[in-house]
């Protein structure tokens, strides 16, 4: 009897050895946004199709992840499989050897079928390092009630000034209606980042081929002033705090005109259960001002799988999972069509339940409308509509950000903030050995 | 004698003390309001009036499982304690008790180590965590949470043992104590409330440390302060959302200091007057 106990206690220990040694968890790192924790609460369906594969989530505040996953990734720590980063990450990380090539993602993953415009942003010297999860652009959302009372009609491609007329009719302080609502709050995120796009479409650009910064331009003090004139004779009182959830917040409550942000946004201000001008809202494409480039941006959460990771397979089937056709289908039978990641694939916008959605077509049309490898009118060194791919970028735009808010803010000049903005970016550029 | 108090200083002495400990606990207060709002009245602006809603205490449970960092919270708070106190006591009762030329230097040299920023050392604790498989370990955790507060530990227990006269350790040294008799059966017992209010201090600390908490951690041993860093969004309203998971973070500890305020007070003005 004892001697078949034993049997048994060995047999137990080995078979739990067996299970550990065959299962393989997968830790992903990844931000907290409603299409990320609806992946969360599907993933069922990966671990039944991967039986030896186990998830591991970790979600943080966005600039937290970054932090976190950089220092892991500087330390080839091997903490995370996959992680989720943005477009502006991928280029440089991918130079950096910092990211594994994503060669493995299967037969049926169709690469191709990818919208060209994401699948650049998130590639380096020709191969993918990252697959887009949603991916957006910037448009114009406007309330189609108020665009009619002010006796204007939006075209479908407008321009600043009629964006900037349309803003200064529309405005009705004392029924607390804003023209129009755009970000001020200072970062690289988030006032530059429209800031940075729009000056593209006056011809700005951040820097020249020589890498020095640009400024000093007068392309930039038209785009500054105009922002800055308009915002304060159509926008919200203490824009300077504004971020896409506070200018979100103002739309949804039929404080604003319009507004030109992400275009994840038209999910959140068409659904009636939170917005109370669901039933008003249209969209048109970000403005131009008639030199070729429109201020619409291109970002994409995208997965991709560290160097440092010990799962590298493992890893790669779970990308593949995660941004394949047959997920996009999955959330459409499990939530409907409007709550499908949008941005990623040319396929869902041929598909003709999808087509019914209200603002796909336009956020197809905003997507295709950017071009990463070549923002600006002007040549430029760079990579990025809205953010120029150096690893300087993100602590430099900040630092410019806080200065353009506070000529929001009415806290100094636009020509102060711009002077201060060409001393600030020349230093960075100078120390960091741009210019020689 | 005896200072005379009149009524009306009272009232206004009562009405400061009310007002400044309001404008000290308004933060939170705040924030459970808001975590009682919709997603659309936290952000709407500035509103002391909830809907009292639940929905995001709801939705903070069902996206995220609350039980996994809270006992996690609760282990690495209690366990750094323990062993900040361990070797906290005997390097106070070496200060107080038998100090040398440098003993001020090495206090203040201990105290220094506060001075730095976290981040600065951030790379290289990274890397040891790593190569001695400390990372995202609850034991990792706790020695790291004990060597942040273990300068203040030992200064708060020093304080303390000061005001121990020495002439009661030597009379049990003359009564043939040894050395760990007169620690465990003579300072200990006399030092209780100094010892318990540093225990305190050091269980709220290591509770709300978050650098160190989120850095070292990912799934196993990431305490509250990580349970709350996951509900912030970039994209999304999530004010009410974040009021709630802070809430429920912070409940443990109000509560735990709420029961022990007298001790926590009493220990931290023990000898500021004399």
């Amino acid at each position: 009897m004892k001697r078949f106990a034993n049997a048994l206690l060995c047999a137990s220990a080995l078979s739990m050895l067996g299970t550990a040694a065959l299962a393989e968890t997968l830790t992903i790192a990844t931000v907290n946004n409603g299409d990320m924790i609806r992946m969360q609460a599907l993933t069922d369906d990966f671990t039944a199709k991967n039986p030896g594969i186990e998830l591991n989530w970790v979600t943080l505040e966005e600039n937290i992840l970054r932090e976190r996953v950089t220092t892991d990734i500087a330390t080839q720590g091997g903490q995370y499989d996959v992680m989720t980063i943005g477009t502006y990450e991928v280029p440089i990380w991918a130079k950096q050897g910092w990211l594994l090539p994503l060669d493995g993602l299967g037969d049926d993953y169709d690469t191709a079928d990818i919208i060209p415009a994401i699948a650049g942003g998130l590639s380096y010297e020709g191969k993918l390092y990252a697959a887009p999860f949603y991916g957006e652009s910037s448009f114009v959302m406007y309330r189609t009630d108020l665009m009619e009372k002010a006796g204007l009609t939006m075209p479908d491609a407008p321009t600043w000034d009629f964006i900037a007329d349309a803003a200064r009719k529309m405005t009705d302080r004392e029924n607390g209606i804003n023209g129009i609502c755009l970000r001020g709050k200072a970062g690289w995120g988030e006032n530059m980042a429209f800031l940075t796009a729009t000056a593209n479409a006056f011809g700005a650009r951040w820097f020249d081929m020589d890498w020095k910064p640009q400024f000093d331009q007068p392309a930039w003090k038209n785009t500054l002033q105009s922002y800055v004139d308009l915002m304060n004779e159509a926008g919200p009182t203490g824009a300077s705090s504004n971020g896409f959830n506070e200018n979100l917040a103002l739309f949804q409550q039929g404080k604003c005109g319009m507004w030109i942000d992400a275009t994840v946004a038209a999910s959140f201000v068409s659904n009636p259960k939170d917005s109370t001008v669901a039933d008003n809202v249209s969209y048109a494409l970000a403005p131009d001002t008639g030199l070729g480039k429109r201020g619409n941006w291109l970002w994409a959460w995208s997965l991709a799988v560290p160097a440092g990771t010990k799962n590298a397979d493992a890893a790669q089937a779970f990308v593949s999972w995660a941004t394949s056709k047959a997920y996009l289908e999955l959330v459409a039978s499990k939530e409907g069509w409007a709550n499908v990641p949008p941005g990623t694939r040319t396929s869902l916008y041929e598909n003709p339940e999808y087509s019914k959605v209200p603002f796909a077509k336009m956020t197809l049309d905003s997507i295709n409308a950017a071009d990463p490898t070549n923002p600006a009118v002007d040549e430029v060194p760079y990579v990025g509509v809205q953010f120029v791919a150096i690893p300087e970028f993100q602590g430099l735009a900040t630092t410019v950000g806080q200065l353009f808010s506070a000529a929001l803010a009415g806290q100094m000049s636009v020509d102060d903030a711009l002077a201060q903005a060409q001393t600030a970016a020349t230093r960075e550029m100078t120390r960091a050995g741009y210019i020689k | 004698m005896a200072r005379a108090v009149t009524t009306r200083t009272k009232a206004i002495n009562t009405a400061v003390a009310w007002t400044v400990a309001l404008v000290i606990f308004f933060p939170i207060l705040y924030t459970i309001i808001t975590s009682l709002k919709t997603e659309s009245e936290a952000i709407a602006g500035f509103n002391l009036i909830p809907s009292f809603t639940i929905e995001s205490y709801i939705a903070v449970q069902t996206q995220n499982d609350y039980f996994k960092p809270f006992m996690n919270s609760v282990i690495l708070a209690i366990g750094s304690t323990i062993l900040a106190l361990i070797v906290g006591i005997p390097a106070a009762w070496a200060m107080a008790f038998s100090p040398t030329r440098r003993t001020k230097d090495i206090l203040m040299w201990m105290l220094s180590t506060k001075m730095m920023p976290a981040v600065a050392v951030l790379v290289p604790i990274y890397l040891i965590f790593l190569r001695t498989g400390l990372m995202d370990t609850r034991i990792g955790l706790t020695v790291m949470l004990m060597l942040i507060n273990l300068p203040i530990v030992i200064w708060m227990l020093y304080t303390y043992f000061r005001e121990i006269p020495g002439e009661i350790l030597e009379a049990a040294r003359m009564d043939g104590a040894s050395l760990w008799n007169e620690i465990v059966y003579i300072l200990t017992p006399m030092a209780i409330p100094g010892i318990a209010s540093t225990a305190l201090l050091n269980i709220i600390l290591a509770w709300n440390e978050s650098f160190w908490t989120i850095q070292l951690t990912t799934t196993n041993a990431a305490p509250l302060t990580a349970f709350i860093a996951s509900f912030s969004s970039p994209q999304g309203l999530f004010w009410a959302k974040l009021s709630a998971a802070s809430t429920l973070a912070i409940a443990p500890i109000l509560i735990m200091g709420w029961f022990s305020q007298k001790q926590l007070v009493r220990g931290l003005t023990f000898g500021a007057v004399k």
